[in-house]
């Protein structure tokens, strides 16, 4: 027999024996020794000094520090006569950025929004596993933020996650007061599942369209208050006033290349994260936007980053079929009852251990000679599916996870009988630009919210808390910048820092590798190669 | 910087077949989405890629298969070619109408439905958002829906929407189908939903102060005592 079915069957018959197997989460000092040896985190050689800048001397991965010291598209001599002055310019147009749009809009500012994409083009769309909120009755808000913290290994900002936790219900009966349909139980109750590293249930849920439903909703509303929305129009430079403060941005409509300049009092920067960066040379869940770009323009004018060397490998992307390689195959599997299984049919791990735990686990038995190789010679372990149906009833994956019976369907799998093999992908980046509790950088006037901000979710973030980061702190910038653009008038447009960063390039004898924000991945295959596929008529 | 991914052979197997993208013929190896095809075949992609994980519909591509004479939608992101096949990005951009309202002030949000989308009851149901949706959702039936009332189903109907677009151009009486659902959906959850007990309760206890005193002493611990008092056995 092909050893891909031979494994498969193991799975299949093992089951039994599987399900009376307990696995303890793991011990903190177990957990320390397994992340040292495999997590991606951890491997020094791929990590490099970062060499100018607030985070000088620390290090990050190859691909952040390049980003971090690469020049900037604009020349210095730009005629920077803004074609639009606003109260709050806020970049991105995933759910950070929608709520933060929302949010100051509703506190009477000027508003605009600019986005690289399309509106909803992001991150957000695509989340699927759920939002955290503690609301069931054996559970608290503290009790959450203690859960938070030991998936973080206790290096989040105290004072961001009790923000988080705290104002997570209000965030939520906000969403459903703009018609967010998260999934309820028989009384109308919301109802809660359990994510990795979480001792109590608290994910809502939409199915597995949590993310499509909220940003679907969001963009409506964005819309219905009339917010004006420039799309395919990125930021590519910060501006600052002579004393550093941040007093707008130059954006490029990507149709036709034209730079276009923006005065603005507040800056909020919810541009996502950098799973398109394919650190470490791994696939990702990303969409196509995800390029780091608010660490390095928020960089360049001088703000701190934190924990810009820790990013989370999503245990569970998928391997197989090859065209669905990197794509994320939801936690909610497991968080319902799907097992981990190795070539030989055995589990290796609690399946509900922190994020970080579980990758590494995979890798080590990948590692080990214990994972299945695919036909195009990526490695992986099985992800049991169809235990679902059996533990929690006939119908049980068509009604939780069409989205995900969709995408297999397509390759021709069933995933209500088969099984799937999964390896981590690239997810998401724990830290990013450093903010206080207001949202609020190291830099007067820029604001940074969502998956771009960093301090939160410590070195390794709780599944669902991004969802809620999202409205918390899109919410929490959204106001803070409304309220500073009231207190003054518009900055002086400058791009004296990027003079600046020029120099200090020089000084430290640096040549920039590249131009950034990067924008978009070059996927695009090599001239002559893709010449050669005319076909001549 | 690492060299960019191979993205654009992911999936790729040895076999050589021929599709035609935008009217002209390329030759490229089979087991690739329609987007990898565009980059394998030198295409600078900019609008018509979105999430590339089929949950935006930025990516929407109109395309007919050999010998079949119909016209077919499907996300490229998420579709093989195949030998044959003839497709291009239809970049899902309809400069549509989006009516503008306020969920929270409406009276009725059934009957409102006619006053923001009166063209909604004019459905002659000719079934072409149905045959156009790569989504597999009954447009129509929902569209029906809607008019008479039954917003939870439709809620549930358009749970897998993604908002591509594609029912809008091809509908005779134009409606834009997928943001009538968008409307009947929100106020489902806004309005004709009750809100939930569990949720209210846990925020009338944030907002009357029962966790203060915790807080206080939480955020007043160092790094240390804060391990010590997140230990799962507390
Ligand atoms: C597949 C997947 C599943 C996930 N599942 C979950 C889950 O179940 N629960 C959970 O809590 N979290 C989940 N996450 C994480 C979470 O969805 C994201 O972290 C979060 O949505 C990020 O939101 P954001 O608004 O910060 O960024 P995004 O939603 O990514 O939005 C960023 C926006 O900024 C735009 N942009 C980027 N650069 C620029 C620029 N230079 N100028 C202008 N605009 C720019 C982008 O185009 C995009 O529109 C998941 C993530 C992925 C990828």
């Amino acid at each position: 027999m092909d050893p891909i079915e031979e494994s498969k069957s193991q799975v299949l018959k093992g089951r039994d024996e599987r399900r009376k197997l307990t696995i303890p989460i793991q011990t903190p000092t177990d957990k320390d020794r397994l992340v040292h040896a495999y997590h991606p985190d951890y491997k020094k050689d791929e990590y490099h000094p970062i060499r100018l800048g607030p985070n000088a001397g620390e290090r990050t991965v190859r691909e952040v520090a390049e980003l971090l010291e690469s020049d900037s598209s604009i020349s210095a001599d730009l005629d920077l006569t803004p074609q639009y002055c606003v109260d709050v310019l806020v970049v991105g147009g995933g759910g950070a950025g929608a709520t933060a749009a929302l949010t100051a809009k509703s506190q009477g500012a000027n508003v605009l929004l600019v986005t690289k994409l399309r509106m909803g083009d992001s991150n957000t769309v695509m989340a699927q596993g759920g939002m955290q909120v503690a609301i069931t009755a054996d559970d608290s808000p503290v009790t959450h933020f203690y859960d938070t913290l030991r998936g973080g290994h206790h290096k989040n900002d105290p004072n961001l996650l009790k923000v988080l936790v705290d104002e997570g219900p209000m965030a939520a009966q906000w969403l459903i007061g703009l018609g967010v349909l998260f999934d309820r139980d028989e009384s109308g109750n919301l109802k809660t599942k359990k994510g990795g590293g979480s001792t109590k249930p608290r994910l809502l849920t939409c199915s597995d369209y949590t993310g499509l439903e909220i940003m679907r909703v969001l963009k409506d509303e964005v819309l219905n208050r009339q917010i004006p929305i420039l799309e395919f129009s990125p930021v590519v430079e910060l501006l600052t006033d002579p004393d550093g403060r941040c007093t707008g941005a130059v954006l490029k409509n990507i149709d036709n290349g034209q730079l276009i300049v923006v005065e603005a009092k507040s800056v909020i920067l919810a541009t996502g994260g950098s799973g398109r960066l394919h650190i470490e040379g791994f696939p990702t869940s990303n969409h196509y936007g995800a390029t780091g770009d608010a660490l390095v323009l928020a960089y360049r004018v001088g703000a701190k980053l934190a924990h810009a060397d820790t990013f989370q490998y999503h245990p569970t992307g998928s391997v197989f079929p090859e065209q669905l390689a990197g794509a994320l195959v939801t936690e909610g599997i497991r968080s319902d009852g799907g097992h981990l299984v190795n070539l030989n049919g055995k589990r290796f791990v609690n399946e509900l251990d922190t994020r970080d735990v579980v990758a590494a686990a995979i890798i080590r038995e990948c590692a080990q000679g214990r994972g299945v190789k695919t036909p195009a010679g990526r490695v992986g372990v099985w992800l049991d599916v169809p235990m679902i149906d059996l533990l929690l009833g006939e119908g049980s994956i068509t009604k939780r996870f069409p989205a995900m019976v969709r995408q297999f369907e397509r390759y021709g799998i069933d995933i209500r009988k088969e099984p799937v093999l999964i390896y981590p992908t690239l997810h998401y980046q724990n830290g990013g630009v450093a903010i206080d509790v207001h949202g609020q950088s190291q830099v007067e006037g820029l604001f940074v919210a969502g998956e771009a901000s960093g301090g939160l979710h410590g070195r390794n973030r709780l599944m669902g808390n991004s969802l809620l980061d999202l409205i918390v702190f899109g919410k929490r910038a959204g106001t803070a910048a409304a309220k500073r653009a009231k207190s003054g008038p518009a900055g002086k447009l400058t791009l004296s820092h990027v003079t600046r960063f020029r120099k200090e390039l020089e000084k430290n004898g640096i040549k920039p590798t590249r131009v950034a924000p990067i924008i978009l991945p070059d996927y695009v295959r090599h001239e002559e190669i893709a010449h050669a596929a005319t076909v001549k008529q | 910087m690492s060299e960019p991914m191979s993205e654009s052979t992911i999936g790729a197997h040895g076999k050589t077949i021929t599709v035609e993208i935008m009217g002209r013929p390329y030759a490229v190896p089979e087991g690739l989405t329609m987007l990898r095809a565009m980059w394998y075949t030198g295409h600078e992609v900019v609008r018509g890629a979105g999430c590339l994980g089929g949950f935006c519909g930025a990516c929407a591509a109109t395309y007919r298969t050999k010998d079949d004479v119909r016209l077919r939608n499907a996300l490229a992101c998420q579709t093989l070619v195949e030998d044959g096949m003839s497709f291009y990005l239809n970049f899902s951009y309809y400069p549509n109408r989006k009516a503008v309202y306020d969920l929270d002030t409406i009276s009725d949000p059934k009957q409102e439905l006619f006053k923001i989308y009166p063209e909604a009851s004019l459905c002659r149901n000719c079934n072409a958002c149905t045959e156009a949706c790569p989504q597999g959702i009954d447009v129509r039936d929902g569209v029906w829906k809607a008019v008479f009332g039954d917003f939870a189903k439709v809620s549930e109907m358009f749970m897998d929407c993604v908002m591509c677009g594609q029912c809008i151009p091809v509908c005779i009486a134009d409606i834009a189908p997928n943001h009538v659902a968008l409307y009947a959906s929100r106020a489902q959850g806004a309005r004709l939903t009750a809100p939930p007990q569990n949720l209210a309760l846990r925020v009338t206890e944030i907002q009357s102060g029962k966790y203060a005193a915790e807080w206080t002493r939480i955020l007043s611990m160092n790094e240390e005592e804060l391990k010590i008092a997140a230990q799962p056995s507390k």
